[in-house]
Formats: C-alpha cells, structure tokens, sequence
C-alpha cells in the first residue's frame, strides 16, 4: 500500500505543515504496512526535495512547475501522482491553499475526503479525529473503504525529523495549460500600520464576547492603566471594530508576549495559534467550556463588564 | 446574472450541554444562518445591487427547519430559495461534503448560474470543504477563502484576494463560472429590515426532493460513518479563581503584578 503526502510551500519556502504530514504520514504507513511518499509541487523543487528527506520517508517526488501554488497546476500534478502510484491514502494540509485544491483533487480520485484531521488511528479501517461545534466535541469518522484522502491540521503533529535516505526524484507530468483557468498574479501583506502587536509585552486582547463596538472602551481603559497593547480575535476584526493590524491568530498575527489578557474569546483553534506561545495567558470568559480555558494559566468565569472595570481600579484606572 | 448562493443553518451549542448518541442533545442546540454564508449572502446581494439583471437564489440542504435561515437570507436581498430535502437525507447522521455538493450539483445543473458563492465552510462541521468540491463536480473554476471580490462580467474574469494564513494575501484571477469560497469580513452583513422580512414571507421557495432533482438514494453513498462524538479532555490546568468580582479582580491583579505588569 501507499501514503503520499504533498507538502506546502510559499514565497520560496516549505511550510512547516510539510514535515507535519511527513510525521502523519509516517505514523499511517506503518500502522497500514505502506511506503511513505512524499510530493512537492512547484517553487525550487531541488532545495525542497532535499528538505524532505525525513525518517520513515521512502520516496520523494518534485514536479517542477512554476514558482507559486496554482490550485489548477496542484490538481493535475497530484491527480496524476496518486494514480502513478497507486496511492491508498493521501495527506494534505488543511491550510488555506490545502482547502483551495484538496477537495477538487479527491473528487477527481473518487476519494472520499476527511478534512481537518487532528488524529488518525487505524483499527482495520482508518479512523479520523475531528472537531465539530468549534472544539466543543471530538468526533471520530470512520472511513469504510481501502482508500481515501484526509486533511490535517497544522500544528498537531510533530515535524518528522531529517534523516533516511529517500531518493528525490522528478516527476515529469506534462500540464494540460487549457484546463489552467486560474492566474496567481501576486501578493499583498495586510496588517501593517501604526502597531506592531508582536512587539507588544503586554497584550489586552478583546473578542466577540464585547457585544459591541461601543464597549470596547471598557478594554482601552484596562489596557492604559496596565501600560498594554490592545489586540483582537477575528470577529472584532471583521466587525470592523478594530483595523486588521490589531488580529491575533492564523490569518493575523503571531504573538508572543509576557502576558496576554483574552477577553471575551473563545478560543478557536485559529486564535490560539497565533497567541499559545504567550508566557502567561489569562482569559475572562463567562463560558467555563471555552476552549480558551484549556490553554489559560489563569482564568475567571464570570462576566467581562464586571470583571474588567473592576481589574482596572486594581491599577488606578 | 444569475448568482447562486449556499446557505445552511448551523447548530450552536450551549455553554454547558451533553451528548446524546452521536450529537450533542437537541436540548442544547439552537440554530441560526451560518456566519460565513451571512457574508455570502451579502456579497451576492450587493453585486446585484451595482448591477442589473441580477438575480440572487439561494440553495439549501436541509429540513423544514433551516427555513428560517433561508428566510433571513431573502429577507436581506436574495430573491428566492431552492431547498432540497427528502426522508432519505433525514436518515443520514453524517451528511459529508461529497454528498451536500453532489446535491447542490443538482441544483447548480437546473439553475446555471454564472457564479455560485459559499461560505468557506459552516460553523458547526467545519469541513471546509463543500465548496470546491461542488466546482469540480460542475466542471468550473473555483477559489477557496475569499476575501475581496471584484468581478468583470465583460471579460468574464472574478479578480479575488484569498486571505492565506499571517496577514498575507493572494490576488488571483479566475474564469468564469465559478465557485467562490467566501471568508467573514469580507463585507459588512447588513441587518434584515422590517419591509425585507415581510417580503420575504413572499418570496418563491421551492421543496426539492432526490426524486425531484432527478436523483436517486445512491446520491448520499459514502463510505464516511460517523461512529463516535466525545467532550475532549481538558488539556489546560488553569487557575480558575472563583468568588465575587472584588475578589476574583484581586487574585488576577496579583498575578499581573507578580509577572510584572502595570508596576
């Protein structure tokens, strides 16, 4: 049997997520008795085929085709790949670019795809660990066929370390230009502007739980009595409440602060990427399920327009 | 123009619940317009507004109960609604992206739109995935996580930003038709008016059934079974203080001093 697993890259990089699958996919072609391949497409295909060269990689194949992700170019080559090799299972990342070409290139396998896996076990059949309901549950999907192919989350497998001795090799696959009916025509950075919150040592940072642009006051107070930054969660943000510089998580920033106050966030698995690695977290919250609290040092349930105006007379504010 | 919209209800949980079997108990749950088909919604009906000629439907796989998120989205501009139901999705547990794009297919093959919007993915399964596996079952473009959208009907290009991970942005341009994963904050949802909710009770929406759409059971084949749903594991070992206001405000007061902060 065979896993494959592409790997992800961007702007001349491979993403992390990349020796994430690598590890997955490791972890399944031994529970499954397969090789492990590995597959990237597009940018400097030598530099990232030697990268990938991980532990318990038997096979590493470049398709060298333009600098950037093109869904339509990812489609092809991978379909063609997979039915080179004969592949069972097939790893993607459940990145933006994964969500943008997983789907399409499963249903021309006539896969049937589980997305944003967070754990995989096979027991017979392979069974597939994901959330449902923003991290309140963990449900398990059973997959009843031979084949299939899964997304994974990033950041919850280990990056498989380098060593083994796979071969890279190319693949050639000739690109049908016709069937590319899409052109990446460049890249914007967003997010800049008069803050730079992953400088901040102290983060307020505020989410949905504020109700309403009008009470974000209670939030600027707390902030100018501690000396504070002020950062936000994705909905603040979308609200227009707050400008994008201010956005913590996945498609924000990454912060890194002495402290960070979560107020009012729930803590979606897209916003505790982008603050887990804050020394001390401390979240007011009146959902004691929160996952926010799962990640927390200190915590109170309890209701924010109480708690806040009160933490703030604390510093004489 | 033709715009056709995905629009699903989500189920939102309470704070404290159980699971019952499979899914968390009814009891717990209330459901509401998905958030990022809310957005979906408003890009469709703000683009029919700039043009003209532009008809705004809205398809929907679900029960009689998603009606009142269907109605919220004509209420705030589309001007009618297909909803495809039938005993046999009723039996289902697990309704995968395959299985609700082939559906959709279905619809999309009736109604030939020129572009379909979806939201990136509905808040309670969280596939993320139905979207772009609708485009390749129809034969057209796509782009996932869409978060700005201009559209040259002449040319028939839909220029797109997709909001990739840490503040990066990619602009692409792709043929029409075509399917467009759309991300919250791409717009400003409007409230539904008073006259836009009693309009809407007017508005056409049809019932669709498999047989309806031309399709049989083996429509919902997958070889996907939902099996088991747990709570997960607190990982964290939070220090909950508890107590009144005065109290708890003190305890963490103390912690900020002690790491420092506001000295």
């Amino acid at each position: 049997m065979t896993v494959l697993a592409v790997a992800e890259h961007r702007r001349g990089e491979l993403r992390d997520v990349s020796y994430e699958l690598a590890a997955a996919g490791a972890d399944l072609a031994d529970a499954t008795d397969s090789e492990l391949h590995l597959a990237v497409v597009g940018g400097d295909v030598e530099s990232f085929g030697e990268a990938l060269v991980r532990e318990g990689v038997d096979a590493v194949h470049t398709v060298d085709h333009g600098e950037e992700f093109n869904h339509d170019v990812s489609v092809q080559a991978v379909e063609r790949l997979a039915d080179e090799l004969d592949v069972d299972y097939l790893l993607l990342p459940h990145t933006v670019n994964g969500l943008d070409y997983a789907p399409a290139v499963a249903e021309r396998l006539g896969l049937p795809v589980v997305t944003d896996a967070v754990e995989m076990a096979v027991d017979g059949t392979l069974e597939v660990t994901r959330e449902m309901y923003g991290s309140k549950v963990e449900t398990t999907i059973e997959v009843e066929s031979e084949r299939a192919a899964v997304t994974l989350r990033p950041a919850e497998w280990p990056q498989a370390p380098r060593g083994g001795d796979a071969p890279v090799e190319p693949f050639d696959v000739t690109i049908d230009e016709s069937a590319v009916r899409s052109t990446v025509t460049g890249f914007e950075e967003v997010g800049g502007g008069d803050v730079d919150i992953s400088e901040a040592d102290v983060l307020v940072s505020v989410g949905r739980g504020i109700g309403e642009e009008d009470n974000l006051d209670v939030v600027r107070d707390l902030a100018e009595a501690l000396d504070a930054t002020v950062s936000a969660s994705r909905p603040v943000v979308d609200s227009g409440w707050l400008p994008k510089n201010r956005q913590v998580g996945q498609s924000g920033k990454v912060v890194t602060p002495d402290v960070y106050i979560a107020i009012g966030i729930s803590g979606a698995v897209q916003h505790v990427a982008g603050m887990k690695g804050a020394d001390t977290i401390l979240a007011i919250n009146t959902d004691p399920n929160a996952p926010i609290f799962d990640i927390a040092d200190y915590g109170i349930v309890d209701d924010l327009f109480e708690v806040v105006p009160a933490l703030t007379e604390e510093f004489g504010g | 123009m033709k715009i056709l919209v995905t629009v699903t209800d989500v189920a939102v949980v309470d704070d404290e619940f159980e699971i019952e079997g499979l899914d968390v108990d009814e009891r717990y749950l209330t459901y509401e317009l998905n958030e990022w088909d809310d957005y979906a919604v408003e890009e469709a009906v703000q683009i029919a507004e700039d043009g003209e000629n532009v008809e705004v439907v809205t398809v929907t796989v679900g029960p009689e109960r998603s009606e009142e998120a269907i109605r919220k989205a004509l209420a705030k501009g589309a001007d009618r609604a297909v909803r495809v139901w039938d005993d046999a999705i009723a039996e289902r547990d697990l309704l995968d992206a395959e299985t609700k794009a082939s559906l959709l297919a279905a619809v999309a093959r009736e109604e030939e739109p020129d572009l379909i919007l979806s939201g990136v993915q509905s808040g309670d399964d969280s596939f993320a995935a139905t979207g772009v596996t609708l485009a390749e079952k129809l034969g057209t473009e796509w782009a996932a996580v869409v978060n700005q959208l201009a559209l040259d009907t002449d040319a028939g290009v839909a220029s797109v930003h997709r909001e990739l991970e840490g503040g990066v942005e990619e602009l692409t341009d792709v043929e029409l038709p075509a399917v467009l994963t759309i991300q919250t904050g791409i717009n400003e949802p409007r409230y539904a008016s008073l006259r836009g909710i009693r309009q809407a009770q007017n508005k056409p929406l049809d019932v669709r059934t498999l047989g309806d759409l031309g399709l049989d059971e083996s429509a919902l084949e997958t070889p996907l079974r939902w099996t088991a749903t747990d709570e997960p594991e607190t990982e964290g070992e939070a220090t909950v203080f508890e107590g009144g206001v005065d109290e708890t405000a003190g305890e963490l007061a103390a912690v900020l001093r002690e790491a420092g902060v506001g000295q």
